[in-house]
């Protein structure tokens, strides 16, 4: 990594100088197209002989199962809620991408702590507190993020997925039936990933082109950080 | 933020009698004719499975060992704590954030983070830490227990190679943490060796004098002591 660091105190026990390989994040709300730009970027860089850990949300070996219950019953209030979802990334960042990372791969993650801090925040979590609790992640290389309009999101999730009950915000009633809420919840999701763009300083990629487009700047940007020093 | 029910909270190592305390205490509230509920440290069943499963497996680092704990809290002050406390009840909870930090800071996480971390917690009414030394708290609970537990020991700390070595060290390391927090938040100190009763007695005038004014009674075991009387009821 090019000079690796915490945005906070860190974690405790973890030697930063040890960390060779590179972290890259892509980002984006619901239906943007990051699972398909993060398989392609998988299979062009291992095709150039680098090894890739490919990672998302709610996949850690801790917390996973129990997450995926929790919300399959939704009972768990929005700060228990944004606990159990930075309990779940501590998991995945400790065991899975910093060994990686210590080994000298490209981890590419679907999703980082910009998500799970957008929707606590949508959820009424005090932005300097969610904020805080991320004090203990990783500094990415790069963090791609594929924005889109909510005009443009709209009409590619009602051709994928539908609208899921938690990517309509459907917890926090604010609108009628799924399609308001939706559009409400995730138009307050994009507000919040473009008021942290500059903080943390994302590179912001248009997200309605063609995938083939998409994927050929996402290629050049990675390419960059790759050659970085 | 204010609620017209009061938090009243026990802290302090395994063995210093802080739980039988606040048993007494409760009871003590509720022939007073107050709503008195108890909430107790890891006990959301949310949370608990995945407690369990991180602590059977040894997959918990300093990190995750904080955070799911912080969940469970979390689930707990939403179910267990907040609503009594808006409705006008006393909380009585056995172990409270004090726990977290000392047991956190001991395995390494920030002090700062870990307090900033429960920044979402109720700031309680009287919290009460029952200070004893080590050899007395030792004492207390050898024999009297099943085996300790691998992070109960704080053997993830390689301190020691066995749980039964590790663990007072562990606990007196916890105890310096505790004694840290006295001042820093302003806990009560109650000398857990003195008798029973005369900590009891200091506990229930602390109360009476900075708790209980203003504090409604409430008429809640009514419904049970008529069933009571139904012969055979129960069983």
């Amino acid at each position: 990594m090019g000079k690796p660091e915490f945005y906070g105190e860190g974690l405790p026990g973890i030697d930063l100088s040890e960390l060779r390989g590179k972290l890259i994040v892509l980002e984006g709300t619901d239906g943007v197209g990051r699972t398909t730009q993060v398989a392609l970027l998988r299979s062009w860089l291992e095709s150039n002989g680098h090894a890739v850990l490919d990672t998302g949300m709610t996949r850690s070996a801790l917390a996973g199962r129990g997450l995926r219950q929790a919300k399959a019953g939704h009972t768990l209030d929005a700060t228990t809620l944004a606990v159990f979802y930075a309990t779940d990334f501590a998991d995945r960042l400790e065991n899975e991408m910093i060994p990686a990372l210590r080994a000298g791969f490209v981890v590419l993650t679907d999703r980082y702590i910009y998500s799970l801090i957008a929707r606590a925040i949508v959820r009424g979590a005090d932005p300097g507190w969610i904020h805080d609790v991320y004090g203990f992640a990783l500094v990415p290389d790069a963090i791609f993020y594929l924005r889109i309009s909510i005009e443009d999101l709209i009409p590619r999730v009602l051709h994928s997925t539908g609208f899921d009950y938690w990517e309509s915000g459907m917890d926090l009633r604010l609108g009628e039936d799924r399609y308001d809420s939706f559009v409400a919840y995730q138009s307050r999701i994009l507000a919040q990933f473009d008021a942290m763009a500059a903080g943390y300083g994302f590179e912001t990629l248009d997200a309605s082109q063609s995938i083939e487009k998409l994927f050929e700047s996402l290629q050049t940007r990675v390419e960059a950080v790759l050659t970085r020093k | 933020m204010k609620y017209p029910g009061k938090l009243i909270i026990v802290e302090g190592i395994d063995g210093s009698g802080k739980s039988t305390q606040l048993i007494l205490l409760r009871q003590w509230l509720e022939s007073e004719g107050y709503g008195a509920f108890f909430s107790e440290w890891n006990s959301s069943p949310i949370v608990r499975e995945t407690t369990r499963r991180g602590k059977k497996q040894r997959m918990l680092t300093p990190t995750t060992f904080s955070l799911i704990h912080a969940t469970d809290f979390a689930d707990r002050t939403a179910h267990d704590i907040l609503p009594p406390l808006k409705a006008g009840a006393l909380v009585c909870a056995d172990r409270y954030v004090y726990t977290a930090f000392a047991r956190d800071v001991v395995r390494g996480v920030s002090s700062r983070w870990v307090r900033s971390l429960y920044r979402f917690a109720v700031k309680p009414d009287a919290a009460f830490y029952f200070r004893v030394s080590l050899d007395v708290a030792m004492k207390r609970i050898l024999g009297g227990r099943d085996a300790i537990k691998y992070y109960e020991a704080g053997m993830d700390l390689g301190l020691a190679p066995t749980p039964e070595e590790s663990f007072p060290i562990f606990q007196a390391r916890i105890i310096q943490e505790y004694e840290r927090m006295v001042g820093e938040f302003g806990l009560t100190v109650i000398d857990a060796t003195g008798s029973i009763e005369s900590q009891q007695a200091q506990m229930r005038e602390y109360v009476k004098q900075n708790v209980l004014p203003g504090v409604k009674k409430m008429k809640v075991r009514r419904w049970v002591n008529l069933s009571s009387t139904v012969r055979g009821f129960r069983e």
